[in-house]
């Protein structure tokens, strides 16, 4: 982990000295200098070394049963990486459940290595544990990068997830009677100068999704859509969603279903 | 209060099963499934720090306001007035008849957007998150656009008695001019205080405040 946090202090001062130049900007100016440093960012990623690591981890032995994660079917059979991001969430037969990229993670680290899932869950983020779990969907997500989004709502199972996480997206609750909608059920705002995408429309919900997991320069952190999730509720005053829970798996899949169409573009950067 | 949200929850109670009936053509949604979306919410979160599992328990203003298809509709209207009616009822008046405290302990306020969260300890002083949402003082450039521009709001409105309860009232409790305003419930909810929502009553109406610059 001490190899990636040089590449952040660098990129940090780059969007320290960018902030203190904004602060003279005004209103679009200081949006479209945003616009430059994220461009600026995205040459020499860090997230491209999390990927590494998650391919290395997929192929490494390990658990009780010293195996691989290689034969692990994400949806397209066994074994199959490369564009099994893009149709996920889906539904599973064999274990009669829709899941996410993390969710099916932990199925395979079950059921192929012998691991005990429940630690991995429990964990918090920056633990090692959520550590493995990140690279190995950054990895995973990687591996459909440039390929269309295309989550079919044919199976009934993966048809209620969406409609659960639909509801889900504009439940209120806590004390600031927050719902994800809260931020994000309006065209063009903004939190400070944080332009929050409208996640009910393709175009909206397309760019959330297909930048997910992102390198976050300010934390020097790899965040796959569990973790951004988990953030979002954190913000929005809620108690803490369970890692790999349906709720989490029903707001990706409206998500992911709302954004089909649009083209992957991961690992992402994000400030 | 209390009565008034009694109504309200019967209300809820008989639209909710109206929207059963009438809902979307499709068998989940909203109104629909209610026990698979109850099971998942029982089953998807756990208690972190000060966020307790009871604040997925919804008032009436909370439930009505989780389905803006409805809330938007007609038949929305009517109850949206009633929810707005048992909000208003929730504000209490400045204790002792003082408007204004200090802008620039308002402007801290409309500045911090702490507070609450699960990572907060209990007593972290919450703070208003106006700046989230708001354009304040034309000097502070990192603001946000889910509500309108204050700049200038005493400056524009004059600190008329009509003027300084409307505003007590918005910060107070939003919802009860605008049942399912986007702008939390400040004074209701227990997020600031009196004294706090003094000085941000400054920040809006103080001639000195950097807003009516």
């Amino acid at each position: 982990m001490k190899r990636w946090q040089g590449a952040g202090a660098g990129l940090g001062l780059v969007g320290l000295a960018l902030v203190t130049g904004l602060a003279r900007a005004e209103g679009d100016k200081s949006i479209e200098s945003i616009e430059q440093y994220r461009e600026a960012l995205r040459d020499g990623n860090p997230a491209e070394l999390f990927e590494a690591q998650g391919e290395e981890l997929l192929k490494k032995k390990a658990g009780p049963k010293d195996a691989s994660l290689e034969r692990c079917d994400l949806g397209l059979g066994a074994g199959v990486v490369d564009g099994a991001y893009a149709q996920m969430p889906r539904y599973f037969a064999d274990t009669d459940r829709v899941q996410d990229a993390e969710s099916r993670l932990l199925t395979c680290m079950s059921s192929l290595q012998g691991k005990d899932t429940a630690k991995y869950i429990a964990a918090p983020f920056n633990t090692p544990e959520k550590d493995e779990l990140n690279a190995l969907v950054t990895y995973i997500s990687g591996a459909s990068k440039d390929v269309k989004v295309a989550v079919s709502l044919d199976h009934p199972k993966t048809r209620q997830m969406y409609e659960l996480g639909k509801r889900m997206f504009y439940y209120q609750g806590g004390p600031h009677d927050f719902s994800c909608a809260s931020c994000h059920g309006q065209e063009g705002a903004r939190i400070r100068l944080q332009e929050l995408p409208y996640l009910p429309s393709q175009k909206g919900a397309g760019a959330a999704w297909t930048s997910w997991p992102a390198y976050r320069v300010s934390a020097g952190q790899m965040w796959g859509m569990q973790w951004r999730l988990a953030d979002c509720f954190r913000q929005q005053r809620f108690p803490d969603p369970i890692y790999a829970s349906d709720v989490t798996i029903a707001l990706s899949t409206y998500l992911a279903a709302t954004a089909t169409g649009a083209t992957m573009d991961t690992p992402g950067i994000k400030r | 209060m209390n009565k008034a949200f009694e109504v309200i929850a019967a209300a809820a109670l008989v639209l909710g099963s109206s929207l059963a009936i009438a809902g979307e053509s499709s068998s989940w949604g909203q109104g629909a499934d209610d026990a698979a979306f109850k099971a998942m919410l029982n089953s998807g979160f756990r208690e972190k720090g000060i966020a307790k599992l009871t604040r997925l328990d919804q008032d009436p203003t909370q439930a009505f306001c989780s389905d803006p298809k409805f809330a938007s509709s007609k038949e929305g209207a009517k109850i949206a007035a009633e929810i707005e009616a048992a909000n208003m009822k929730t504000i209490k008046w400045p204790s002792d008849g003082v408007w204004l405290g200090s802008h620039a302990a308002g402007e801290a306020v409309a500045q911090s957007g702490r507070g609450l969260t699960s990572t907060d300890a209990a007593d972290t002083p919450n703070g208003g998150n106006c700046y989230n949402c708001h354009q304040l003082s034309k000097t502070e450039i990192s603001y946000g656009t889910i509500g309108p521009s204050l700049y200038n709001y005493g400056k524009i409105r004059g600190t008329n008695d009509e003027a300084l309860r409307t505003a007590w009232g918005k910060i107070y409790n939003a919802k009860a001019t605008n049942a399912c305003s986007n702008m939390p419930r400040a004074g209701h909810m227990g997020i600031i205080n009196e004294k706090q929502i003094k000085d941000l009553m400054a920040l809006l109406f103080d001639p000195a405040s950097p807003v009516n610059q």
